[in-house]
């Protein structure tokens, strides 16, 4: 439909096209607001100095760590990666010795600026949990970019979120992809052309929160989640219908038909909250009843016991490193869980959603790498950066554009006091699109939100 | 407030309730003689020993240095590369408690109402919990097993990781008090951190009335008191100064009020939480109260917007007793890291070591017996594969009371049998 258009028309890397033409700017200026639904991202690059960091440990998530190297990034984009590198007249130079240089942490699960700090009623704004079924509600639409734990993850590397509703609901809406930056407005953090993704849980939370309602069961959720794609189906049949034909007036808008219309397009996928090992397959199922794509499920903590089926549905799996037995469907978790599913064939992401957690990714990425090498799973530091980078860019499907370090991407970048998988090391110099918004050294680089001036003492730099 | 009247029934099941548990520490112990020999050994109360040998019969610790003989028949344990430290010594826990967070069938660890002194939580203690082998295979030996939720919400006890029984386990009783001064006790203080002052000055006040003036209240010649006799009864191994007192506090000004009691009332405090105890320390360092840090918060909220990662760095440069205790729901097995968390933020290894080993024991009493790697101290030793605090190290033997730990754990059962997709169930 009309909002798919704009969507794939400004996402380069977006899903199958849309069935429907790109409309003119005629019919952009029209009544119809569907062409509207989706608020333009206003982020703009800030403008740097070209900047050069010499003999450093270089891991780039693509090949081995190179040692001794460089990395030359400019106006926001890597210009090159390697051992015999000359810094440019005009680059700020870096001394690297004995530090590391990675891609900035993507977290493709967090619930920062919805779920904000100080953590009062005010700021719980994650779950519309008044109807189980809310395609309807976009976590942007509740972000607040002066969340106070933003620049704590910012300290922690992470330089893009996926900020998620949060998992009351069997469909809670739509997620947004965020640059973690200083910012007045959270459409000035949008990643341009980022697709939207939607949220969905299986599992416990839904059936606990309606209880009272419904669902109330496992089969209930499903019930729940197969009853609003039939509605969707006949929704975006009837839309495109209308689009190819342009008879008679549009039909009328639905907004949460028209996120998951999209989603049978293609052109959004659902992240999909789920821990259970025999759920996910059902929910695979589901998907294929629809033909709908689950990008990635999130938690996953059953997920080593069905590894070979999500790598046959080249989904991917969020997990964490070590949470586990907090309720029943988290009570199989094992430390190895990563380790087993990459080895498997699955894009494995290390994921948080904490606002703790989110502040000490590497380390996390590092608990599960070594539990999967003590218990003689073959996996790498390189898979172990991948989790942290590569792979939940292709979560948030703006692999293209980052996640890695290679001449052309963007330059997030993050250099390490030393090995990022050492418990001791931190972020010492945060990129975000080459704008330097952390410098742990440098309190004029060490954002604070507005909510800390004058009654909270500095929670970065220290 | 509900005032009570006595209960004489009540007094008299306290002090069985007292002799319940005596004759604890009489545990199982390894009755032959190990010698783990060749690793750099950390003994904590003194600096660390290379090619050291640590050897260890019927239970204890019987000798820690270099070039120690080693008896004939010893079980040598090649350490060789390898780190030896004491076990570790969990300061805030609910081992046994919490089985699964969200499953109220497996949770013991909270009395209902405000008011709880009374409420020991040994006998809620699952010994078969699956959270203790887990937490053993990180080398946690000891803990200090908490109530929680409430003004007062009870009493802890120290246990060993190890035994099939609460006698096995628990090896001090009535280890401390704990009570809570911040955001979760507002509701029993009327919705005021003023009102609990107030309830706790009456309580406190009413427990020494009640221990001075018993025959009288036996003969109904008190007026009402403010807690049931049992309760009040409780209070008093605390307001002697014997029982310490756990208060859960993160605001500056909670930690000033627990200070305030404590002072009043004459309390062998700690404070845990303690987020903003960084602005205080000083007046911790004097009145030597140890702070249990939960050193991976640092999120603002109303009951502590100052916090900082660095907060046990700041207590430890200023002299306080640091005690690291990072507590959540399922990541309570991570003390290690938690430890290496504190290095990464400004503590010494060996102030962090200590902070997981020593200084709880220390701070509650149980030094005798816990903490470090010392003749007569409880044969409870770590055989790391490197650096305790590192994710890439690993705990390969852990000794508790002289035994060497099976590191099998129903994770370990799960791994396992998954290894290898489709598994096999027979």
């Amino acid at each position: 439909m009309l909002a798919a258009a704009v969507l794939a028309g400004c996402a380069g890397h977006a899903g199958p096209a849309s069935p429907t033409p790109v409309p003119g700017p005629e019919a952009a200026e029209s009544q119809w607001s569907a062409l509207r639904s989706q608020y333009p991202s206003t982020y703009q690059r800030h403008a740097n100095a070209p900047v050069f960091i010499k003999n450093a440990t270089v891991m780039t998530a693509v090949g081995p760590e190179i040692a001794g190297a460089s990395i030359l990034f400019r106006d926001g984009k890597v210009v090159a990666v390697g051992k015999d590198l000359v810094a440019p007249a005009d680059a700020t130079v870096i001394d690297g010795t004995g530090k590391f240089v990675t891609p900035g942490i993507i977290d493709d699960h967090s619930h920062l600026g919805v779920y904000a700090a100080p953590g009062t009623w005010a700021e719980s704004d994650g779950n519309e949990a008044t109807n189980p079924v809310t395609p309807n509600v976009w976590a942007e639409q509740s972000f607040w970019p002066q969340d106070p734990q933003i620049p704590l993850a910012i300290a922690g590397g992470v330089t893009i979120i996926e900020a998620l509703p949060g998992s009351a609901n069997l469909i809670g809406g739509r997620s947004a992809t965020l640059r973690l930056i200083p910012a007045r407005t959270v459409q000035a953090m949008k990643v341009p052309g980022a697709p939207y993704g939607l949220k969905m849980a299986c599992g416990e939370n839904p059936k606990r929160v309606y209880q009272n309602r419904g669902p109330s069961t496992r089969m209930g959720n499903m019930a729940g989640d197969r009853a609003a794609f039939i509605e969707a189906e006949q929704y975006r049949a009837k839309w495109d219908k209308w689009l190819k034909d342009r008879v008679g007036d549009p039909p009328a808008r639905d907004l949460g038909l028209e996120t998951l219309a999209e989603v049978l397009r293609g052109n959004i996928q659902v992240q999909n909250h789920c821990y259970r090992a025999d759920e996910m397959a059902q929910m695979i199922d589901l998907s294929k009843e629809f033909g709908f794509k689950i990008r990635s499920f999130h938690h996953v903590v059953e997920g080593y016991k069905i590894a070979d089926l999500l790598a046959k549905n080249g989904i991917a799996a969020s997990v964490w490193a070590d949470w586990w037995g907090f309720k029943m469907e988290a009570y199989d978790g094992i430390p190895e869980n990563a380790a087993l599913l990459t080895t498997a064939g699955v894009k494995t992401v290390i994921h948080s959603d904490s606002e703790d957690g989110i502040q000490r990714l590497n380390q996390a990425a590092a608990e599960a790498l070594y539990a999967g090498q003590q218990a003689g799973i073959p996996v790498t530091r390189l898979d172990a950066i991948r989790w942290l980078t590569a792979n939940p860019a292709w979560v948030l499907r703006i692999d293209q554009e980052t996640g890695t370090l290679e001449a052309g991407k963007d330059a997030d970048v993050v250099l390490w006091s030393g090995d990022p998988f050492s418990v001791y090391s931190k972020a010492d110099k945060v990129w975000n699109d080459g704008w330097l918004v952390f410098d742990r050294n440098d309190p004029a680089h060490q954002y604070q939100t507005d909510f800390n001036l004058g009654q909270a003492a500095p929670g970065v730099g220290q | 407030m509900t005032a009570h009247r006595r209960t004489g029934a009540q007094g008299i099941r306290v002090f069985l309730g007292a002799v319940l548990f005596l004759g604890l520490g009489n545990a199982p112990v390894a009755a032959q003689v190990v010698a783990i020999t060749g690793g750099t050994v950390y003994p904590v109360s003194g600096p660390k020993i290379e090619n050291g040998t640590v050897l260890l019969r019927d239970g204890k610790v019987v000798a820690v240095g270099a070039g120690i003989p080693i008896p004939a028949g010893a079980t040598r344990i090649d350490a060789t590369g390898k780190w030896v430290t004491p076990g570790l010594f969990h300061g805030f826990s609910d081992y046994g408690l919490t089985g699964v967070q969200s499953v109220d069938e497996t949770r013991e660890g909270s009395e209902r109402g405000d008011v709880n002194p009374a409420f020991d939580v040994a006998e809620g203690i699952n010994p078969a919990a699956v959270t203790i082998p887990i937490a053993r295979m990180q080398g946690i030996t000891t803990a200090l097993v908490v109530p929680s939720d409430h003004m007062i919400a009870g009493q802890g006890v120290v246990v060993d990781l190890a035994g099939g029984t609460v006698e096995d386990m628990v090896a001090t009783d009535h280890a401390a008090m704990v009570i809570a001064l911040g955001v979760e006790a507002k509701d029993a203080g009327g919705g005021s951190r003023a009102g609990v002052m107030a309830r706790f000055r009456q309580l406190f006040q009413d427990a020494i009335e009640y221990q001075r003036r018993k025959a009288d209240y036996d003969q109904n010649r008190m007026q009402a008191l403010s807690a049931p006799a049992a309760e009040l009864a409780a209070l008093a191994p605390v307001l002697a100064g014997k029982e310490p007192v756990i208060a859960q506090a993160n605001r500056k000004s909670d930690i000033e009020n627990a200070l305030r009691l404590a002072r009043e009332f004459h309390l062998k405090l700690l404070i845990r939480g303690g987020v903003e105890a960084w602005m205080v320390a000083p007046a911790l360092a004097q009145a030597g109260v140890p702070v249990l840090v939960q050193n991976l918060t640092d999120v603002p909220h109303f009951d502590g917007l100052n916090a900082r990662l660095d907060n046990a760095t700041l207590l430890a440069q200023a002299g306080v007793k640091v005690i690291l205790a990072q507590n959540d729901d399922s990541r309570d097995r991570d003390l290690r890291f938690a430890a290496g968390n504190a290095v990464r933020n400004g503590m010494t290894w060996e102030q962090a070591l200590r902070a997981v080993t020593l200084s709880p024991a220390e701070a509650l009493g149980v030094n005798d017996r816990w903490g470090s790697l010392e003749a007569g101290k409880a044969a409870d030793v770590v055989v790391w594969s490197g650096d305790p605090f590192e994710f890439s190290s690993r705990a390969e033997h852990v000794f508790i009371r002289g035994v060497d730990m099976p590191l099998k754990s129903r994770m370990t059962e799960l791994l396992d049998r998954y290894r290898t997709l489709p598994p096999r169930y027979f």
